[in-house]
């Protein structure tokens, strides 16, 4: 084990070993979802229309094919929420009466093979009497705006507001007012795996196991049992390797009941397999959020209160489980970030229209809202004609715990000290020289920052603040020494890339004394692991990770009682290490594996005092924590073609304890790489017909190797008494500050040109258009 | 369309005889038919690389070739790169650096890597990030991914 231990250490914690996950995955070996084989292959017939009735669906004589009026029994999606004016809207397994975003299903049809499927499919006539659509979200608002579900009027479906009781008079106490107008373009979260489902029905059983690629397998089954009316105990959700979710694969697929429901009828296999253009067109999509904000500062340039009015097209239904609140009301909440003022009004609004429905994604609406507060800052740098590092000194939270103006909680964080980190480690007056000397030579170089908060591994009392009918947060996880002495540690959480396999096995072993590579972490099949959330939200290490550590301790607890039996010593003297209980001082021990026997086929020597078997339960439930970190970009802009080089990117990152390093850094290039992707390329643009145009990955462009420079992490460690394992989370911080650091560094770049680029993607087009209107251009 | 041919596709040095329609693309085929699922599918239009094989030693889209055009060509796959239970250094180098997380993209990045270095074992790192640039990984932000192929090179230089 030693050959795979970058760092030594006397615990596995903190070491960045192989991850456990990998042979199988470099060998091919992997099992996907789209692997499996099948009796039946499903494809969906999808609306080619953003708005219309539906009038006929026409069909070949004989072809197998499923439509609205078959699924009567099935019940709509209709995820609630109980607060903020939600408007609870249903979302028809397939389309019925009318259709509301381009891509819908209308209908399914079956063959034998993929193949068969798509050239029936492509036979299926649709009648679609078109009517007006709506693709903007501020369109949406206007008087006289089409309704996309009549239960929504206006076309809001949910609305929070907060207004601080002295935002007035703080307000007028201003020395200076600066306004930020904001926008991030929609996305899709494009996983390399697009979504695929098989559902297969068991005759003996009456069971169906349903296959896909999910972050939420216990949610999945929960849904469908719902929508279909099946016992819970009838349904097996398997999600197998999963190839990255980032959000998208969170929320319940209306193809996935379909599938359940049609194994049902068929008595047999079927198969989906979603192609790249379904994927782009149809599969949830993310962001699209806009936001408008004013910041009052005293003359000190402390910021005293923000306004801000946040829009957020939320697409044509709302997603299960989380309802589409969750982007608009996590901007509501936490747009302060670790900002320090005390006066706040905010009106934050998800509007919807006739486009593809939104499902969080890596950030949730952190990655909008931290692009406006940092924008705010540099403008206020330049308004005060001070660093824009001394306008965030003077304003950074730095008194722990600190309550927010909106009521969260902060536990100690480090969001001056990683900001200090990453102006040392770049030298930025030293690259305030290089940029001068650069611009006199017509090169434009730009230098930003981002520093913010990531809130992770929060427990189900912050979920029910937004009032979800559905509130996650716990995570339990069921610990077993089976009688050969491995340990199996069976999860709730759902990783799909995030190495919990290994990280939760790592902290396992040093509780009871073992080798992780003795450890086995299961996930993701719901007859194997108990109910459970999934992975999302910068929450598994922390409370899975949680869960592992109590259920480890009460492991830890019952071997050393057993060896306190077995070798006739005091519990005090006993310590585990190495797969044995020793007793200290002496060459008695007795090894984990005789132990796990003693348990399952020799309980007699523990004359009734311990009880058989060697499995545990924990569970854990925590308030939450915050990670933060301060992100650089260092960019060039061609001001001939509008084109953006980011040069050098760095993270100064506090995240706690670190589980393993090698893994952690992995979780932050990813992040950054999203977030460098949202700031520059990717854009999912409709037509004003509600017709999509970036349907194919050469039109959504994810970044390449060449997009992505080399990134440079520095650490520090805070730990937090919020979390057990002090561990704080970190997956989603990369795609947080990424975004608003390069948009910051454009704008540092064209200072001369007096532009402000406040939207993004800051496409080659967009910082034109700016670069042309601003009458400096030659 | 639908009328099928036979044909034999040789894939890590083991033929397979199977029978398509002309249609049929090869990593269809080696999915399907042969039956090798380690080749992924990430877009059907060329632009991710997921599902790179060689055919006759050059990293190919295999979404874009049809199974027909590789009959007589030797095919390899991320299910021939290990030796037995020896792994491939391109593979060893992946789990060292921490060059995946999901996995879905690796059989890809892993067959057009070792395909390049066969035939450029002296590649420059400027050239190196060029042609990685032909896969699309969403996961680890590339730096690792460069790292492992780096690391690799340079081992497998030396062997």
């Amino acid at each position: 084990m030693t050959a795979h231990t970058k760092s030594s250490g006397t615990s596995w914690v903190g070491r960045s070993i192989r991850r456990l996950e990998d042979p199988a995955l470099v060998t091919g070996q992997g099992r996907f979802t789209a692997d499996l084989p099948a009796n039946h292959w499903v494809r969906f017939v999808r609306s080619s229309v953003a708005a219309g009735k539906l009038e006929s669906i026409t069909a070949p004589a004989g072809a197998g094919i499923i439509t609205a009026a078959d699924i009567t029994a099935l019940k709509p999606i209709r995820p609630m929420l109980s607060k903020f004016n939600y408007v609870p809207v249903g979302q028809p397994i397939l389309a019925r009466d009318v259709v509301r975003f381009t891509g819908e299903p209308i209908a399914a049809v079956y063959a034998a093979s993929k193949d068969e499927a798509e050239d029936l499919a492509e036979q299926v006539e649709v009648a679609i009497a078109e009517t007006a659509a709506l693709v903007d979200g501020s369109l949406a608002l206007l008087e006289g705006a089409p309704l996309v579900h009549a239960e929504a009027p206006g076309n809001v479906i949910v609305e929070g507001r907060i207004r601080t009781p002295d935002f007035d008079d703080v307000w007028r106490s201003a020395h200076k007012v600066f306004r930020v107008n904001t926008r991030s373009r929609r996305q899709n979260a494009m996983p390399m795996e697009a979504r695929a489902g098989h559902a297969i029905y068991e005759a003996a059983t009456g069971r169906v196991t349903l296959t896909c690629t999910t972050q939420m397998p216990h949610l999945m089954r929960t849904a469908i049992c719902d929508i279909v009316g099946l016992r819970e105990s009838d349904l097996r959700v398997v999600a197998p390797d999963v190839g990255g979710g980032f959000g998208q694969k969170m929320s319940l697929a209306p193809e996935y009941v379909l599938l359940v429901w049609l194994a049902r009828r068929l008595r047999s296999s079927v198969a989906w397999t979603e192609d790249r253009r379904e994927n782009l067109i149809a599969s949830f999509h993310s962001r699209d959020q806009h936001v408008e904000l004013e910041g009052a500062f005293n003359a000190d340039g402390k910021l005293i209160a923000v306004s801000a009015n946040v829009i957020a097209n939320v697409g044509a239904y709302s997603c299960f489980p989380t309802t589409c609140g969750v982007e608009p009301l996590m901007a509501l909440a936490e747009l302060p970030g670790p900002y320090d003022f005390r006066a706040y009004s905010c009106v934050s609004r998800g509007v919807l229209t006739h486009t593809c429905p939104m499902a969080p994604y890596r950030g949730v609406s952190r990655p909008v809202i931290t692009l406006a507060m940092e924008r705010l800052m540099d403008k206020a740098a330049c308004g005060f004609e001070i660093e824009p590092t001394e306008i965030r000194r003077r304003n950074l939270i730095d008194k722990f715990p600190y309550t927010s103006a909106t009521g969260l909680v902060f536990d100690e964080g480090t969001y001056k000290q990683t900001m200090e980190m990453a102006i040392d480690a770049i030298d930025v007056p030293a690259f305030r020289k290089q940029q001068k000397v650069a611009r006199a030579n017509g090169r434009y170089l730009g230098i930003g920052f981002a520093t913010f908060s990531e809130r992770t591994g929060y427990g189900s009392p912050a979920f029910a603040a937004r009032g979800m009918e559905i509130t996650p947060g716990w995570e339990s996880v069921f610990l077993t020494v089976d009688p050969s002495g491995f340990v199996e540690a069976r999860i709730g959480a759902s990783p799909h890339g995030q190495g919990l396999r290994t990280t939760l096995a790592q902290i396992i072993a040093d509780e009871i004394g073992i080798d992780p590579q003795f450890i086995t972490v299961v996930h993701g099949d719901t007859d194997r692991s108990p109910y459970g959330w999934g992975t999302f939200a910068s929450r598994s290490l922390v409370i899975s990770g949680g869960a592992s550590l109590l259920a480890a301790q009460k492991i830890r607890a019952k071997l050393i009682k057993m060896a306190s039996h077995m070798l006739e010593a005091s519990p005090d003297d006993i310590t585990l290490k190495s797969g044995s209980a020793h007793v200290t001082g002496t060459d008695r021990s007795v090894s984990i594996v005789a132990m796990a026997r003693a348990a399952y086929h020799q309980t007699h020597i523990f004359k009734g005092e311990i009880e058989p078997g060697l499995t545990e339960v924990g569970s854990y439930d925590p308030s939450g924590t915050f990670s933060n970190a301060c992100h650089v970009a260092l960019v060039e802009v061609d001001i001939a073609t509008g084109q953006v080089d980011v040069q050098k990117f760095l993270v100064a990152e506090d995240a706690g304890l670190i589980i393993n390093p090698m893994i952690a850094d992995g979780q932050v290039h990813g992040g950054v790489a999203q977030g460098i992707g949202n700031a520059l390329l990717e854009e999912i643009i409709y037509d004003e017909t509600g017709n999509i145009l970036t349907s194919t990955l050469a039109d959504f462009l994810p970044p390449t190797t060449h997009e992505i420079p080399e990134i440079e992490l520095h650490h520090i460690a805070t730990l937090t008494g919020n979390s057990i394992t002090k561990a704080k989370g970190l997956g989603e911080g990369g795609a947080i500050g990424a975004p608003a650091a390069v948009i910051g560094a454009i704008n540092d770049a064209l200072s001369a040109f007096g532009v402000s680029i406040d939207e993004m993607p800051a496409t080659p087009q967009r910082i034109r258009a700016a670069l042309r209107s601003s009458g400096k251009m030659a | 369309m639908s009328e099928k041919s036979d044909i034999t596709l040789n894939i890590n040095g083991r033929d397979h005889h199977i029978r398509v329609e002309s249609r049929r693309t090869l990593v269809d085929a080696i999915r399907e038919e042969c039956g090798q699922s380690g080749t992924h599918i990430g877009c059907e239009h060329g632009v991710c690389g997921a599902c790179t094989v060689l055919v006759a030693g050059e990293p190919v889209r295999s979404c874009l070739m049809f199974a027909q055009q590789a009959e007589g060509k030797a095919i390899r796959t991320v299910e021939g790169l290990a030796q037995g239970d020896e792994m491939h250094p391109m593979q060893r180098a992946f789990m060292d650096h921490h060059g995946l997380q999901c996995g879905f993209c690796t059989p890809g990045f892993l067959m057009l890597a070792v395909g390049v270095l066969e035939r450029e074992p002296e590649i420059s790192d400027e050239n190196l990030i060029d042609v990685l640039s032909s896969n699309l990984c969403r996961c680890t932000g590339y730096q690792n991914i460069i790292k492992a192929v780096r690391s690799a090179a340079a081992e497998m230089r030396r062997s």
